[in-house]
């Protein structure tokens, strides 16, 4: 499997490399080298769990957007059961940067939504590299309230560099469109579960991010903005992205730290992309694990708890006057 | 001055002391027309360039002085002050931003909010100080925000806010991407109780704001050519490398594209609103 090595798994890539010519070698070869092979893997695990045991905040984000990253289509297929894909806002078009639809989780039905990436060009360009515009929000705001109606729980799955930055988009009120998400999942009658699987890309994000639970993959990110966006603004350059990346605190360990996130949700060494199944049974796990939380309290007090949850966000002091 | 006072630094003797606007001159140019205009009619006519109708920038305490009855007038979540949480440091400390802020503003943070009446009708009215680092939200002005929305849902007063903002204040990071969750979830429950919430618009409203309570209002009014979005046009540009439409993402676009229900003229501010909230709240015509 070829695995695209980031710039910091250069000598994880080395070593595999070799690795893979004695194999090559093995094959033709009289004498017995599986013990040299079966070193040199043990090697290249022990390098990975070194190097995978202290990334920067960059090399996060480089493995949040990395382009093997399992995209939610990919959860959809592992994690959950007959899922029917449900389309369009009914107002304009069909968004194919979020798809949503029902499925079913341990047997129990669902609403699920999520923000879809494309794997080669065409379909990077046709998913919009999975930036949404107001239409994908809106069919994502017609399905959170379908499940509200049929008292079917909604699982979001979050991966996006941010709504898309377009004139159409501004058109058709972009703003609107998330801000409108904000308030109805706030007050959906119904337990909300999100996760965030690859990017989180700022108010794109949190479109679809309100919920009881909000739960990342140790390697995804979320952030008010993107590194590089933060980098050019603040310190006049692209090129500080890693500073940036830094101070931001994007990481899901900071985030639970400052008690922005209720759960981190372990990927497999070196990531998801190594093991996309284990990645999915983990995250499957971490699902039905908060559902059955949520299971157990009334709407009322889901409601209100939500409301307390949301309401806790920030930091400041107060001053007596 | 006692001898006492004379010890203390400077720093700490001035606070507390609202310091006055000391002005450079009588006379300014009017930012879209050019045309000289004095000072003291300017301010006299709201900040509205009385030769080309031009809408400039306005304080947020000029704004609700000029919107609001003289009296009363409470101010609320004054006692809250900006923290550093991360410890944010860019070309420059976050901390020192704040403070370089407060002493520019003599605000403590970027919203102002006041419990007053219009017209003699109880209301609780927000405005953003777009001097205050850009009108930028972070967890004060979340926080003032949420206050406002629950003074109104208290008093059963309808609530006003006039947003002029760049969006979410970067340096605290997640802190102020969650304050669009907050303030949302706010007017989701304001709505339920069926208060009205009026939403005006002023130049700018961008990002995080606009793509909160800026857009949530029972009625969205703007002020006449205000830049109002949610991407920058900068941003835009660079993403779909195509000229912009003429007037794109300002209020008459937005009027257009169905964003809106009105534009008012700042000077007609008072009697527009008034007269809609009369009618939301059913009252009879003053």
């Amino acid at each position: 499997m070829k695995l695209n090595y980031l710039d910091f798994e250069q000598p994880i890539a080395e070593l595999e490399e070799k690795i893979e010519e004695l194999r090559h070698v093995g094959s033709d070869a009289e004498i017995n080298i599986s013990e040299e092979i079966a070193r040199l893997e043990g090697k290249s695990r022990s390098l990975t769990e070194s190097i995978f045991s202290s990334l920067n905040a960059w090399q996060i984000a480089q493995m949040a957007r990395h382009p093997l990253r399992p995209y939610s289509l990919d959860y959809l297929e592992r994690c959950f059961t007959e899922f029917d894909e449900l389309h369009g806002d009914r107002v304009y078009s069909d968004d194919p940067a979020i798809v949503g639809g029902l499925a079913r989780l341990d047997g129990q039905p669902v609403v699920v939504i999520g923000q879809q990436k494309g794997r080669d060009t065409k379909e990077k360009i046709r998913r919009n590299f999975g930036m949404p515009r107001p239409e994908g929000y809106r069919k994502a705001r017609r399905l959170m309230e379908m499940a509200e109606r049929f008292q079917l729980p909604l699982i979001t799955l979050i991966d996006t560099p941010g709504a898309y930055p377009g004139i159409g988009a501004e058109e058709r009120g972009q703003s609107e469109a998330i801000a409108r998400n904000l308030a109805v999942m706030s007050q959906l009658r119904t337990p909300i579960i999100c996760t965030v699987i690859g990017e989180g890309g700022s108010g794109g994000a949190l479109a679809i991010g309100v919920g009881d639970r909000v739960m990342m993959l140790s390697y995804s990110t979320y952030s008010v903005i993107s590194p590089e966006g933060c980098a050019s603004i603040l310190w006049k350059s692209a090129e500080k992205a890693k500073d940036a990346a830094e101070a931001l605190g994007i990481t899901s360990k900071r985030l639970f730290e400052l008690g922005l996130v209720d759960k981190v949700i372990d990927e497999p060494l070196g990531g998801a992309h190594r093991d996309p199944d284990a990645m999915a049974g983990n995250l499957r796990q971490a699902l039905c694990a908060a559902l059955d939380e949520l299971r157990g309290l009334s709407t009322p007090e889901l409601l209100r708890q939500r409301q307390e949850k949301i309401m806790a966000f920030g930091q400041f002091t107060s001053r007596a006057k | 001055m006692s001898w006492f006072e004379k010890l203390l630094p400077s720093k700490i003797r001035t606070e507390g002391v609202r310091k006055k606007n000391v002005p450079e001159g009588l006379w300014t140019k009017c930012t879209a027309c050019s045309a000289i205009l004095y000072k003291v009619e300017l301010e006299r006519n709201l900040e509205v360039c009385p030769k080309c109708n031009h809408h400039m920038r306005i304080g947020a305490r000029q704004r609700l002085a000029s919107f609001l009855d003289p009296e009363p007038q409470t101010e609320i979540g004054a006692e809250l002050e900006p923290v550093d949480a991360l410890k944010f440091r860019d070309s420059k400390k976050y901390k020192d931003r704040i403070s370089q802020a407060q002493k520019a503003t003599d605000e403590k943070d970027a919203l102002i909010v006041m419990k007053g009446q219009l017209k003699a009708m109880p209301v609780v009215a927000a405005a953003f100080e777009f001097k205050f680092m850009g009108g930028s939200m972070g967890s004060v002005v979340g926080e003032r925000f949420v206050r406002a929305v629950q003074a109104a849902i208290e008093d059963n007063a309808p609530l006003i806010c006039f947003s002029a903002s760049g969006g979410a204040r970067m340096q605290e990071a997640l802190f102020s991407l969650m304050q669009m969750a907050k303030t949302s979830a706010a007017l989701a429950e304001l709505q339920e109780k069926r208060i009205p919430y009026i939403s005006v618009m002023t130049d700018p409203t961008m990002g995080g704001v606009s793509a909160s309570l800026a857009m949530l209002g029972d009625i969205n009014v703007a002020e006449p050519g205000a830049l109002i979005g949610f991407a920058g046009p900068r941003v835009i540009q660079q993403t779909v490398r195509e000229t912009l439409p003429e007037g794109f993402q300002r209020s008459e676009f937005l009027l257009e594209h169905g964003a809106l229900d009105m534009i008012v003229d700042r000077r007609e501010m008072r009697d527009r609103l008034a007269g809609l909230l009369a009618k939301l709240t059913r009252r009879s015509a003053a």
